[in-house]
């Protein structure tokens, strides 16, 4: 099990441009840290470095287990989940499909489903397609598959933007509960999580 | 196992479901087949000879068509990111597509390969030839496809750029594919040109798992 995230002078770029260089900071089992900067600061690219999917300029992403470090691949496959702006739904597949998909894939059982489908309330939304879902609805099928495929870092990109009130404050509990037990959140935010959270600014690294 | 069981299921049914991609190819198949004879003429002095190549061509060009849909789509709404944080390798992601294509395409189209071969004249004796040899094919097909599937993955027009990088890999199951049949008919032993196919395929399905990763890699950085 994951239980420390250390970011060490890392330095990023996209194309020719540099996003930030020498960002250090870490993360411990329980906490959030909570990454602000204006549009382009490289938020979601850092989520993606740490994901495994942009190499870095410079500095190392390591991630520690409960036995000393472990390997970024291992790490990458088996211990996180990235919930982007894309929530990798196909369209013409049922919501039923496309959730038990991603939760068999990414290693939750079928009744950490069950759970999750009443948790998110997803019971009248399964059997419809996913094109005919809301920004929402869509948002909370990616929460349901957090919740039931247990993974202890999760990196959040504008988790909260698509849900209403009320949908806002389910993902603050569920959150909340990932952090009791012993998960970390990693968030690209505009506005504030509901969860206490160190603030890390990116237009300040650069 | 029970991701890769999921992913093969999940990949059939995106190749079933939403337009019905196998029999499309099918159909695509016999349209090009019979427009064959339209453009040569009807005669089966002219035609038979040729049945075993152009069905193998038509084979070729058949299979293209779903290709595009591999990872493009998978790319654009995000499920290429799900799927490399899942707990198999991208090289077996790319693997377990590279089989559901050839379950969902190549095999449907190895069924009906053999109905336009015999349409344009080749012996009936041969159908269950034409049909082995297809089906040995599209799993090179299949293979060799995901790569260049992978490789123009971000490119815009993509779907041309797969034919373009595609179609020559395309060449050696043709050759081999279509001679054997050639063979065949003129009493010849086939085996020969299917060992060649054999090795293609074998070929195929060491290099385009590993070089197809390489570029989905590439594409999602």
């Amino acid at each position: 099990m994951l239980t420390r995230l250390d970011i060490e002078v890392l330095s990023l770029s996209r194309g020719e441009r540099r996003l930030f260089d020498g960002l250090s900071f870490s993360l411990s089992a329980g906490e959030t840290a909570a990454l602000t900067g204006a549009n382009g600061a490289g938020k979601t690219s850092l989520l993606r470095a740490v994901a495994g999917f942009i190499r870095p300029d410079a500095g190392a992403i390591v991630f520690h287990g409960a036995d000393g470090e472990m390997e970024a691949e291992t790490a990458q496959r088996s211990a996180l989940h990235l919930l982007g702006h894309h929530e990798g739904l196909k369209p013409q597949r049922t919501a039923r499909q496309e959730l038990g998909f991603q939760v068999e894939w990414l290693g939750g059982s079928a009744e950490a489903m069950d759970a999750a489908v009443v948790r998110l309330k997803l019971s009248p939304l399964l059997d419809l397609e996913t094109r005919k879902l809301s920004a929402g609805q869509r948002r909370r099928l990616s929460l349901a598959r957090l919740v039931a495929a247990p993974r202890a870092l999760w990196l959040l990109d504008e988790p909260l933007a698509p849900l209403d009130e009320a949908w806002r404050g389910v993902a603050a509990e569920l959150m909340a509960e990932h952090l009791a037990g012993g998960g970390m959140i990693l968030a690209a935010v505009h506005d504030p999580l509901p969860v206490a959270a160190r603030s890390l600014d990116l237009g300040d690294v650069r | 196992m029970k991701a890769a069981r999921a992913l093969f299921a999940r990949e059939l049914s995106l190749a079933w479901g939403g337009g019905g991609g196998p029999l499309l190819a099918c159909g695509f198949l016999l349209c090009l087949t019979a427009i064959l004879p339209l453009a040569a003429g009807g005669d089966p002095r002219v035609l038979a000879p040729a049945a075993s190549g152009a069905s193998w061509m038509a084979l070729a060009l058949a299979s293209l068509l779903s290709l595009e849909r591999m990872f493009e789509r998978d790319l654009e709404d995000g499920a290429l990111d799900l799927l490399a944080t899942g707990p198999l390798p991208l090289e077996a992601v790319v693997g377990i597509k590279a089989l559901a294509q050839w379950l969902a395409t190549g095999l449907p189209l190895a069924v009906a390969a053999p109905v336009a071969a015999l349409a344009l004249g080749q012996p009936p004796e041969l159908i269950g030839l034409t049909g082995a040899s297809a089906a040995l094919g599209g799993l090179g097909f299949a293979f060799t496809g995901a790569l260049g599937a992978a490789l123009a993955l971000g490119a815009r027009r993509g779907g041309l750029l797969i034919a373009v990088v595609v179609l020559p890999l395309f060449i050696p199951p043709v050759v081999f594919g279509a001679g054997a049949l050639t063979r065949a008919a003129s009493g010849q032993s086939p085996a020969s040109a299917l060992a060649l196919l054999g090795a293609y395929v074998l070929f195929a399905l060491v290099i385009a798992p590993v070089a197809g990763a390489a570029a989905v890699r590439n594409a999602q950085g």
